[in-house]
């Protein structure tokens, strides 16, 4: 019973050592006072993408790195610079990557002309059944 | 008439799954290159990361001399493990500076006295500032800068053994 005990106690998960000791950058988890400026940051931040977890947004991740990214776009909005400013400056460092809005460029244009391209078809289709229908 | 036309629908599901297959036999690649690589590095000015080693900023790299810079943490084990590497880079000439992201002075100072001391300069960046301006995705990642501070190159995860060599030329080359 006693061994049982022990065996299932070995089980039990052992918190890993910290993944660092530092206490997270100040504005990772604090809001900015001014509301409207915290809602532009939110925003953004749902937009960016971890580069820890890369399936989540900053606003959604609780990497150490999520927090940094989120605090320099805290900052960097409180010291007046634009969400898309802030944006372009992340894409200039880890490309389109690092946006979850996709942009028209050389390898996504494809993306925004296909339905484009359809919705013309679709109508040309259907302006020849009516044109049909009518004779 | 019609024969031909039958086919058509198959064909293009033939090339959609053509398509599928082809992406789908690519080995995965999960990571996130620097798209600063060919550009000058941003400006910075660290403090210490550890008493009694010299910071690092940006001017530093403008002697004409190419340098290597490792992003490093103490708190990071593939950066315990490029230990040896970072040894023999320095061993084979490179000077290598460094960056450690998110550390406490004590615990660089034990890092460095249990798995060695190859940098000549190391910078404490505490909530990622100088990283994120690298486009530097993780811990450990290991930049070439030219003798004019431009990033030539840029290595991903631990050094191994193999990639000693291939460093040590890239930085011949950026010389």
């Amino acid at each position: 019973m006693r061994l049982l005990l022990a065996l299932l106690l070995a089980l039990l998960p052992v918190a890993a050592p910290a993944q660092d000791s530092l206490p997270p950058a100040p504005y990772a988890y604090r809001q900015l006072d001014d509301p409207r400026l915290e809602r532009e940051a939110r925003d953004l931040m749902d937009s960016l993408r971890c580069l820890t977890c890369q399936s989540q947004s900053i606003a959604d991740s609780d990497a150490p790195m999520a927090g940094d990214m989120r605090h320099q776009v805290r900052t960097r909005l409180a010291a007046g610079e634009t969400p898309e400013a802030v944006r372009g400056w992340l894409i200039g460092r880890y490309g389109d990557y690092i946006s979850y809005r996709p942009a028209p460029g050389a390898t996504t244009w494809p993306l925004f002309a296909v339905p484009v391209l359809l919705l013309v078809a679709a109508l040309l289709v259907i302006a020849r059944r009516l044109r049909g229908r009518s004779r | 008439m019609i024969g031909w036309r039958l086919w058509l629908p198959l064909l293009a599901v033939a090339l959609l799954l053509g398509l599928f297959a082809l992406q789908l036999g690519r080995p995965k690649d999960d990571f996130v290159r620097s798209a600063l690589i060919g550009q000058p590095l941003p400006p910075f000015r660290l403090e210490p990361a550890v008493p009694g080693q010299p910071a690092l900023a940006s001017t530093d790299f403008a002697d004409g001399r190419p340098r290597l810079l490792n992003v490093f943490a103490s708190w990071c084990v593939p950066c315990a493990a490029e230990a040896p590497q970072l040894t023999a880079l320095k061993a084979g000439g490179a000077e290598i500076v460094a960056v450690a992201i998110r550390d406490k002075p004590a615990d660089v100072a034990v890092f460095l006295a249990r798995y060695g001391n190859p940098f000549s300069r190391i910078g404490g960046d505490p909530y990622s500032q100088l990283q994120i301006a690298l486009g530097s995705s993780g811990v450990p990642e290991t930049f070439v800068i030219d003798g004019q501070g431009v990033i030539r190159h840029q290595h991903i995860g631990d050094i191994r053994a193999a990639d000693v060599p291939r460093l040590l030329e890239e930085l011949r080359d950026a010389g």
